[in-house]
């Protein structure tokens, strides 16, 4: 090896500043209307929460239950691969839901991204994501009121895929006879954000 | 009209990982290439104009085989930017007096060095940098750059041509 070559292997080296990167880069990218979905981590009292938000509003809230890589990969499919992690873009959204966990906040006054939610499970997600803080509705109530009183069932399922949980509170939809019937993101979340609004059901 | 069909369905399933995976998976070593490529005071710069290109780019890419090296290739344009930014701004000074401003204190020996690879060609510049600051063999060198090993090898061989001519003065 000459002394040129051991010369260059020598290169000067600098660390990299990660955060000041992903800070810098999320700000221009946002400017130049490249950013397509941002993400950032929100801590809960049940658990670690993934909030995604477009130029359009918010997008997804996903129990942080398994490693991010998936829902990232489901997401870049799904709505755009132009992701970045961002926490300035969902400060609005983080403040919002750190009100109402600590009931300083009833409702939410969020734009929401209704990108992933399709067919009949729209009108079945909008119609939930009107009943008040504190109240809840039965399976057939919202299915009667999405337009299809006898869809039951099929108002379940697209409870059970509604990519917003909390902000769209399908936790408040429960069965006729008062059972809790199903959620996500487990039942013991949806006993939690009932016994919050102070509308569990006695017997549970 | 078959093929063109077959085209449009293979460009709609490229696989894109969301971009942030590209971020963490190589930002530490673009950065490492800049720095050798541009210098520290640039190299962050040089950084973030890569990432941000290629976030514009992103959705219209047609193959996701090698995200890596057309990362590199975007970080070896935003190199010469630099490199060219930076020698007409020193065109313009007085005497050197700005450039004397700018000198860090603890100036190696070896700066000069580093100036002549910055001035290098961009591709010999390039293989420079990948070759010896990474330590990679001519077929990695040339898969990092797009092109084949034998070109690699040349532009390598060019490059510390140019640079024994200037350093050996």
């Amino acid at each position: 090896m000459t002394d040129l070559e051991q010369r260059l292997r020598n290169a000067p080296a600098a660390e990299l500043h990660r955060g000041a990167l992903g800070v810098a880069l999320a700000q221009r990218a946002g400017k130049a209307s490249v950013l397509d979905v941002a993400y950032a981590e929100i801590d809960s009292p049940i658990g670690e929460l993934i909030v995604f938000v477009t130029p359009r509003g918010l997008l997804r809230v996903k129990y942080a239950d398994e490693p991010i890589e998936g829902v990232l990969a489901d997401v870049a499919a799904r709505v755009s691969p132009r992701i970045l992690r961002a926490p300035s873009r969902t400060d609005e959204t983080r403040r919002q839901l750190e009100g109402y966990f600590g009931l300083r906040r009833r409702s939410f006054n969020l734009p929401i991204d209704w990108s992933l939610v399709h067919g009949f499970a729209t009108g079945v997600l909008r119609q939930t994501a009107r009943i008040p803080f504190g109240d809840v509705r039965t399976y057939g109530q919202v299915a009667a009121q999405a337009g299809s009183p006898r869809a039951a069932r099929a108002t379940g399922n697209a409870l059970g895929s509604n990519p917003i949980p909390i902000v769209v509170p399908c936790h408040r939809v429960l069965h006729a006879d008062g059972g809790l019937g199903g959620y996500s993101g487990g039942l013991d979340r949806k006993r939690y954000l009932l016994a919050l609004e102070g509308s569990l059901p006695d017997h549970d | 009209m078959t093929s063109r069909l077959a085209a449009s369905r293979r460009s709609i399933h490229v696989h894109l990982p969301p971009f942030q995976r590209l971020v963490d998976d190589h930002a530490a070593e673009l950065h490492r290439f800049l720095v050798a490529s541009v210098g520290v005071a640039d190299a962050e710069d040089c950084l973030q104009d890569t990432f941000l290109s290629a976030l514009r780019a992103y959705p219209r890419l047609r193959y996701a085989d090698n995200l890596r090296a057309w990362l590199y290739t975007i970080a070896q344009r935003k190199a010469t930017d630099a490199v060219r930014a930076y020698r007409r701004h020193r065109a313009s000074d007085l005497e050197g007096v700005e450039d004397r401003l700018v000198t860090p204190p603890h100036r190696t020996s070896d700066d000069e060095l580093w100036s002549s690879v910055r001035a290098l060609p961009p591709k010999q510049r390039a293989a420079l940098v990948h070759r010896f600051v990474f330590d990679l063999a001519y077929r990695d060198v040339g898969e990092r750059m797009g092109i084949s090993e034998e070109a690699a090898r040349q532009n390598v061989s060019a490059g510390l041509g140019r640079l024994r001519k200037e350093v050996e003065r």
